[in-house]
């Protein structure tokens, strides 16, 4: 027996899964969960915090993991374990849109450092805060996998590559 | 595909069988491969990477060193874990390893006992070439029985592991990432599980230690001396580990076939009682309502002077089933001896009438080990976790290979594994029990013929007794009666029951003893119609209700303390306090006893006797006192002899408790644990079906007068709660809100709790726990009770 094949919870005294999040929601996680072996719920963890992400204005609470946990079955500490690994989730509030610069080696080697200061001191945030407006929340992210354009910049959801501070800031202008 | 292959490690060559991995084969074998994140009893995690060894398969090495804990051998495989490149990898390992581990090792309660220390001594470099900061984490609060210090974690997942895979609950978890990666619960909050202690031991550093015994005493300070846990039915094998006259902590020792690896938290904090304010230090006698001390023979002789005068028939003797075998044995050997038959250790029972037909020496009906190889269990009446943590932990891993695990109980349950729960209420269970018989197309005999006529098996019904059908053309299919059966009204029903379905599904009945030593009292013959060798007594005495439903002149307390040892306190407190002499040996004071007591012998509690336990698999297991008793307190089998030779009753010649013990094993020689039943009884239910039940589950540190007294234990979250759990319906009939206090009835008796509303009781059911403080007054564990608002 493997910690991955051993059944993470026993059975979760029955929660009403009918009043979490929206319909909709409920009915794209339940689309992702169909893609697994049903003892497997666990595996539509990731698209199930993305979904309740977006829901939720782009941030989780503790709450909403708990509930993620509760539908699909978990045990909230191993959705915990997920949200926290991965640097797309965020657990506290963010502004209206996320810009991550990548730090990883080709980015940094390329010039993302220069960036990252750029926006230190133009915007004064740091990593990881958000803008006094609120328009965006700064962060730091690991390999965005794309080194060969290096450096690069998540937008959103948009990839920007071979960005310099000047560019940087026309695509920051640009937001709302 | 079974089997053996051989491999060479170090040059010597090993017998392996195919799929194990290469250091399960060199552990096997006496050769020492370093590591932190592999156990024996936890799935391979590979993740701290100090078991690097040099391997090759048929003449071609691998390219690079190999994880000994994740390599399945092969056959004609070669290992070295000690060439120059295996010692390379080790020590690189290990110079990560200690890059963010703290040098605070003086201060450090693992320091001297720490597989870091010794590894990085044995398979580190001397010199660290880190120089820039460590990491800091934040400590966590895991609740008063584990000390946590993070920053000294070093990322194996042991603990993270046996949540997930031995506790069933997954308590502790690795969040964040790479550099912030951290253990803990994420969100603040106590570890609830029963067994949580485990992760102490399973700890390779100092990041999780024993709260109570943090700061007492270094590891080298200690001897250690073996033991034998004094609570459940299980016997788990201990380490104690002294100094001086003292019992500082203790640990597991491993002993595949009864605890593994194991011990409950219980088995692991009570110690803590042994230190207890309420020790009693010397002999006491109440006179005129005060307590002064007595010297020994001066109250011994006063003990025998006195119950030498009263009349045979007027002598009770209780004893705690967490006596040892020689002091039951001895207890009930003054009590013949003196004319009496009445002696009892059944204290929490109520129901005695299948006594004529009980079988000769009950017992768990299969080996502890063999439970996890079920096929389909029922269990009838047990809160198990509570009762039997690890035998809990057994039945887990049954259900997780497949089994069937159906429960009767007169409450849900959380557990830690998937089972089918009906729920009922007390009266009902037998309806429950009934309809599974009769789903099986069983017509029963005797008392229980009505009931199965009268029972109508629904789906739920059906699908257990086919689960304990298939099994049983196995013989792998058990029922199990655990301790809210033996509270029950009806229990000789329950049994009965238990053994019809038996029957039709061809499975084994077995039970749960209650305490360390319920199954050895049949072996002893404390018990009023077993006699020593488990040989049925002619005449039936009086059990422990009767003794208390006709009050005695002359009462025995063996190891008792009133108040929340009986099934029925407030009945006991009666009895005791209108006898005319009642003599307590007991290694605690108490006010309950000291409100009842004429005499208070001082004997010594676990660890400080010698003597035998039996577990549930009748395996008897002797153990030496590992600390002397505190002050003028004795060895019980030693007041017991002297008492019988004051008494001029012969056969009390004994020089040590080895003796005893002898004397017993012979007249104990040809005995066999056997469940089957001597007879068959006429009973009617005397449970009316309708109408309120108080349901009395003993919480888990209520249990017996040392772990009550274990101050960490006590601590924990609901240890000691004194509550009505009601069924919200039923509590808006009576016009009681959650949180509200309620009063409690149940005939004279009355007490006030405030209530607690569970929508998962049955209607009928108000749950009231037993032994916790402001239960002493009520009456039976398993009865009828009014609740009103206060």
């Amino acid at each position: 027996m493997s910690l991955r094949s051993a059944p993470l919870a026993v059975e979760a005294p029955e929660r009403a899964r009918d009043g979490l999040f929206t319909p909709e929601i409920r009915a794209q996680i339940d689309a992702h969960v169909a893609k697994y072996p049903p003892e497997w719920k666990q595996s539509a963890v990731m698209p199930a915090l993305t979904l309740v992400q977006e829901w939720n204005g782009g941030w989780l609470t503790r709450e909403l993991m708990d509930d993620v946990a509760a539908y699909l079955d978990m045990p909230p500490v191993a959705v915990y374990e997920v949200a926290t690994f991965y640097g797309m989730y965020d657990l506290e509030p963010v502004g209206r849109h996320k810009i991550g610069v990548c730090n990883s080696v080709s980015c940094l080697l390329c010039g993302s450092e220069d960036l990252i200061h750029h926006v230190e001191r133009k915007y004064g945030v740091r990593p990881g805060e958000t803008t006094a407006d609120g328009r965006f929340t700064f962060k730091e992210v690991e390999c965005l996998g794309a080194c060969r354009h290096a450096p690069a910049v998540l937008v959103g959801k948009t990839y920007h590559e071979c960005l310099t501070p000047e560019a940087l800031d026309k695509l920051i202008e640009e937001l709302d | 595909m079974t089997d053996k292959l051989s491999i060479e490690i170090d040059g010597r060559v090993c017998e392996a069988s195919p799929g194990e991995m290469i250091i399960a084969v060199a552990d096997r074998e006496g050769i020492a491969i370093p590591r932190f994140c592999y156990h024996k009893k936890l799935s391979i995690a590979a993740n701290c990477r100090m078991c690097l060894v040099e391997a090759e398969q048929g003449g071609r090495p691998f390219p690079k060193p190999v994880p000994a804990c994740a390599t399945p051998v092969a056959a004609g495989m070669k290992v070295l874990t000690r060439s120059p490149k295996a010692l390379e990898a080790q020590r690189g390992t290990m110079e990560f390893l200690l890059i963010n581990h703290p040098l605070d090792c003086p201060i450090c309660d693992q320091g001297g006992e720490c597989e870091l220390q010794d590894v990085a001594m044995g398979y580190g470099g001397d010199v660290s070439r880190y120089s820039e900061g460590k990491r800091v984490v934040k400590d966590e609060d895991l609740g008063p029985l584990v000390a946590t210090d993070m920053t000294r974690c070093i990322h194996c997942t042991r603990c993270v592991r046996f949540g997930a895979e031995i506790a069933g609950v997954r308590e502790l978890g690795a969040t964040g990432r790479g550099e912030d990666m951290r253990i803990g619960t994420f969100v603040a909050h106590t570890l609830t599980h029963e067994l949580s202690g485990n992760i102490i031991d399973l700890c390779p550093v100092g990041a999780l230690t024993s709260k109570p015994f943090r700061f007492k005493a270094r590891s080298w300070e200690l001897t250690q001396a073996e033991g034998i846990a004094p609570h459940d039915a299980v016997g788990s094998n201990l380490h104690l580990h002294l100094r001086g006259n003292q019992v500082m902590r203790v640990h597991p020792k491993d002993n595949e076939a009864v605890n593994e690896t194991w011990i409950s938290d219980r088995d692991r904090f009570s110690y803590e009682g042994l230190a207890s304010p309420d020790r009693l230090t010397e002999p006491m006698i109440k006179e005129d309502g005060a307590w002064r001390p007595i010297g020994w023979q001066d109250a011994l002789i006063r003990v025998a002077e006195r119950l030498k005068t009263a009349s045979a028939d007027q002598i009770g003797t209780l004893i705690a089933p967490t006596a040892t075998l020689e002091e039951m044995y001895l207890a009930q050997k003054l009590t013949r001896g003196l004319g009496a038959t009445a002696v009892d250790s059944r204290l929490r029972q109520q129901d005695f009438r299948g006594d004529a037909a009980d079988p000769p020496l009950p017992w768990l009906g299969v080996p502890i080990a063999e439970l996890e190889t079920r096929d389909a269990v029922l269990l009838i009446g047990s809160d198990i976790r509570q009762e039997q943590p690890l035998l809990a932990h057994r039945l887990r891993k049954a259900a997780l290979g497949g089994a069937g695990i159906v429960l009767v109980n007169p409450l849900p349950l959380e557990l830690t594994f998937p089972a089918q729960q009906l729920v009922t209420s007390a009266a009902g269970m037998l309806g429950e029990l009934a309809a599974i018989a009769k789903a099986l197309r069983k017509r029963g005999s005797g008392s229980v013929k009505d009931l199965i006529a009268q029972a109508n098996p629904t789906d739920r019904h059906t699908s257990a007794a086919e689960r304990l059908k298939a099994a049983g053309t196995e013989r792998s299919g058990l029922i199990l009666l655990g301790a809210l059966a033996a509270a029950h009204p009806d229990y000789t029903l329950l049994k009965a029951l238990a053994y019809v379905i038996a029957e039709a599904t061809g499975s084994t009945v077995g039970y749960l003893p209650l305490a360390a030593n319920s199954a050895g009292a049949y072996l002893a013959g404390a018990l009023p119609h077993v006699l020593p060798g488990a040989r049925p007594g002619e005449a039936i005495g009086a059990d422990a209700r009767a003794m208390l439903v006709t009050a005695r002149k002359a009462y025995v307390l063996w190891g008792v303390e009133p108040s929340y040892d009986f099934a029925n306190p407030s009945l006991a407190a009666t009895a005791l306090g209108s006898a005319d002499l009642v003599v307590a040996a007991t290694a605690f004071r108490a006010p309950s006893l000291e409100a009842v007591a004429d005499l208070m012998l001082p004997i010594a509690a676990f660890a400080e006797t010698s003597g035998t336990f039996v577990n549930a698999e009748g395996t008897w297991q002797r153990f030496q006192g590992a600390v002397a008793p505190p002050g003028e307190a004795r060895p019980g089998w030693k007041v017991l002899r002297v008492l019988g030779n004051l008494c001029d009753l012969p056969g009390f010649e004994y020089a040590d408790s080895g003796e005893i013990h002898q004397e017993l094993a012979t007249l104990c020689a040809e005995v066999r644990p056997d469940n089957a039943p001597r007879g068959d009884l006429k009973v009617e239910p005397s449970l009316a079906e309708a109408g309120l039940m108080r349901v009395g589950t003993l919480p888990i540190y209520r249990t017996d007068p040392l772990v009550r007294r274990a101050a960490a234990l006590q601590r924990t979250p609901g240890a000691d709660v004194f509550a009505v759990g009601l069924n919200p319906a039923l509590a808006a009939d009576v016009g009681l809100a959650d949180g509200e206090l309620a009063v409690i009835r149940q005939g004279k008796a009355e007490a006030r709790a405030a209530v607690v509303l569970d929508a998962a009781l049955p209607p009928d059911v108000a749950l009231i726990p037993s032994g916790v403080t402001g239960s002493e007054a009520l009456g039976e564990q398993i009865g009828p009770v009014a609740v009103a608002k206060a």
